[in-house]
């Protein structure tokens, strides 16, 4: 079971995408697991928005070679990440 | 010699050589011909006939390459249709061109479906990936799946065309704010291939990395070209994840690597030296120009490889490359005329100048033939040449040329916004705008982005009563243009600033932007 700070860091996570990258539609289209490549959601300009984003709200520091598609590319990919981060 | 002879040589003489790899996936040179002519066996099965077009609407994928080259062997036109690009906008160009087929990846088949239901022409879409299980309203067109590997065809029956027929048709942002097909003939496009391979000296071991969009002339040309020299290609979707696509890069020991200033500044925001980039022996860059401070950073970065800082025109593909030798000596120079090509100005009533400043002519056998089926705006870029019925290209741009043939831009006689590479008409943005409910009035500037280049700024002003806000136009934007076209900024004004006689003073808009930039110096 998610703990609250879990559930927390996911809303925040979609919230950010939604009001940056979908032009503040949410439309209950965008799934937890949908890539964000596949599906046009973030370009090279948003990942790095993105990543400020991270930095910025959890107070870690992203590295150049954490700029994957396995650590960036879906709502749940980028949740995994931050608990990751904020566990090490 | 056709564009598509470059694959059918390759795949008589070097037929299991890696001709392109894209994630998972390595095709040969025998393999990416046989989904071709698979795929012109599909098309011919439509009805396709000599000079008939075809739309290509697809993310990057061997499928798309395939289908260059398919479209060829069955004697069309290719169509590079931006991936990005939304229902209307997609209804609109299929109007224009109307194509006979439409090839589309899965995840675009219902935008394609939606698009070409009002379009007449189009008799078939073949789709690449998924099941291809979808209903086709009307029963206009039929719907078939990409060839594979397995599948056998019959040998083509049709007699091939020659190298004046059109290969291409490539859109391209026009002050107007419609899209206008460059029309490009298999001669042009050979050219064209002919010039760069020969200044970049490529080589049958150079490996590329892609990862430009291939409805952009500049992505596109990196796969025709290495399939001409015999070469091997990785295709990447985009470019996302830096970390990602610099391994890519590592692993695959890439040889050339072909940039927008953009990709250029995303870089140099990252530390470079944590890479492996021993491989490299080139980058270009083209698209907008490349600040002088990027290109000695990243051939700090990079000190092996050569930095070619290139300008180009979709209506003649290149224009002009700087030798890496002349960097250091011709800073801000993107220098001279490709091999094969003849550059030189004029003046305001056309005379031929020996140097000085003048607006740039381009004489060539990559010259378009003109934009397709628009004789009046053909009329105002083609001009008849030295020979008779030749033509050279008016570029619109204003060069200053040195005693030795070397090239500095002055300005532009239109206002197209470049933005990440590619360009964008005002025009076409405001379009949009003013389709949104409550609007008045929109104006569209391109602002100095570190980045982007130029960022695209939208102005809007709210009809009386109307309360729109920045998110509205946001969302507006993205529902009806590609990527990036998208206005990176939007600012919601009372009124707009007037000239005298009552047009928007775009120069005030401007004006504004400057003085509220922030001084760098």
């Amino acid at each position: 079971m998610q703990t609250m700070e879990q559930q927390t860091i996911e809303r925040d996570i979609r919230q950010f995408v939604i009001a940056n990258f979908l032009f503040g539609e949410d439309n209950g289209s965008l799934k937890a697991d949908e890539s964000f490549l596949e599906t046009g959601i973030i370009d090279s300009t948003g990942v790095l928005e993105l990543v400020a984003f991270l930095e910025s709200t959890y107070g870690f520091r992203v590295r150049d070679n954490e700029l994957t598609p396995d650590n960036l590319d879906s709502l749940d990919k980028v949740a995994a990440f931050v608990r990751r981060k904020q566990a090490a | 010699m056709r564009v598509e002879s470059f694959l059918e040589r390759r795949a008589a003489d070097t037929a299991d050589k890696t001709a392109l790899i894209s994630g998972e996936r390595r095709l040969t040179y025998r393999e990416l011909d046989h989904l071709a002519a698979g795929l012109a066996d599909r098309l011919r099965g439509f009805g396709l006939q000599r000079g008939d077009r075809v739309a290509v609407f697809m993310e990057n994928c061997p499928e798309a390459v395939a289908t260059i080259f398919g479209v060829l062997k069955a004697d069309g036109v290719f169509v590079m249709i931006n991936p990005t690009t939304k229902a209307q906008k997609l209804s609109a160009l299929l109007q224009d061109c109307r194509p006979v087929a439409v090839v589309a990846d899965n995840r675009r088949l219902p935008t394609v479906v939606e698009s070409a239901a009002s379009v007449a022409s189009v008799r078939g879409i073949v789709v690449a990936g998924g099941d291809g299980n979808v209903e086709m309203p009307g029963g206009v067109a039929a719907l078939t799946t990409f060839p594979s590997l397995a599948d056998v065809y019959p040998p083509p029956t049709w007699k091939r065309g020659i190298d004046l027929d059109l290969a291409a048709l490539i859109y391209t942002s026009g002050s107007t704010g419609k899209a206008k097909g460059v029309m490009l003939t298999h001669r042009n496009m050979v050219s064209a291939a002919n010039s760069i391979t020969t200044y970049l000296q490529n080589r049958a071991d150079d490996i590329i990395l892609n990862v430009l969009p291939l409805s952009f002339d500049y992505g596109l040309y990196q796969v025709l070209m290495s399939v001409q020299f015999g070469g091997t290609v990785v295709l990447e979707r985009s470019f996302v994840y830096l970390h990602a696509v610099l391994e890519t890069l590592r692993r695959e020991r890439v040889t050339g690597f072909p940039i927008v200033p953009t990709i250029a500044a995303l870089l140099l925001e990252i530390d470079l030296a944590q890479y492996d980039l021993s491989s490299l022996r080139y980058i270009t860059s083209t698209g907008a120009a490349l600040p002088t401070a990027h290109i000695n950073e990243l051939r700090r970065c990079v000190p092996h490889a050569k930095m070619f800082s290139m300008y180009g025109l979709t209506e003649c593909k290149r224009v002009s490359y700087l030798d890496p030798a002349d960097l250091d000596r011709r800073p801000g120079s993107v220098g001279r005329g490709m091999p094969n090509e003849e550059l030189y100005l004029i003046d305001s009533d056309g005379t031929r100048l020996p140097h000085g400043v003048g607006e740039l002519v381009v004489r060539g056998s990559n010259v378009m033939q003109g934009y397709w089926e628009r004789p009046e705006e053909t009329a105002q870029v083609l001009m008849p040449g030295p020979l008779p019925g030749e033509n050279v290209l008016r570029t619109g741009d204003t060069f200053r040329m040195d005693e030795e043939g070397y090239l500095y831009f002055v300005g532009r006689r239109d206002d197209i916004i470049k933005t990440r590479g590619e360009k964008v008409s005002p025009r076409e943005v405001e379009d949009v705008l003013h389709q949104l409910d409550g609007v008045a009035e929109a104006a569209v500037i391109g602002v100095p982005d570190p980045i982007l280049g130029q960022a695209i700024k939208a102005i809007v002003v709210a009809r009386a009563g109307a309360c729109i806000t920045e998110q509205d136009v946001f969302r507006h934007c993205g529902s009806q243009l590609e990527d990036f076209m998208v206005p990176h900024t939007i600012e919601i004004r009372d009124a707009l600033p007037k000239t005298p006689n009552g047009k928007r003073d775009y120069r005030a808009l401007l004006a504004d932007e400057s003085l509220a930039a922030p001084r760098t110096t």
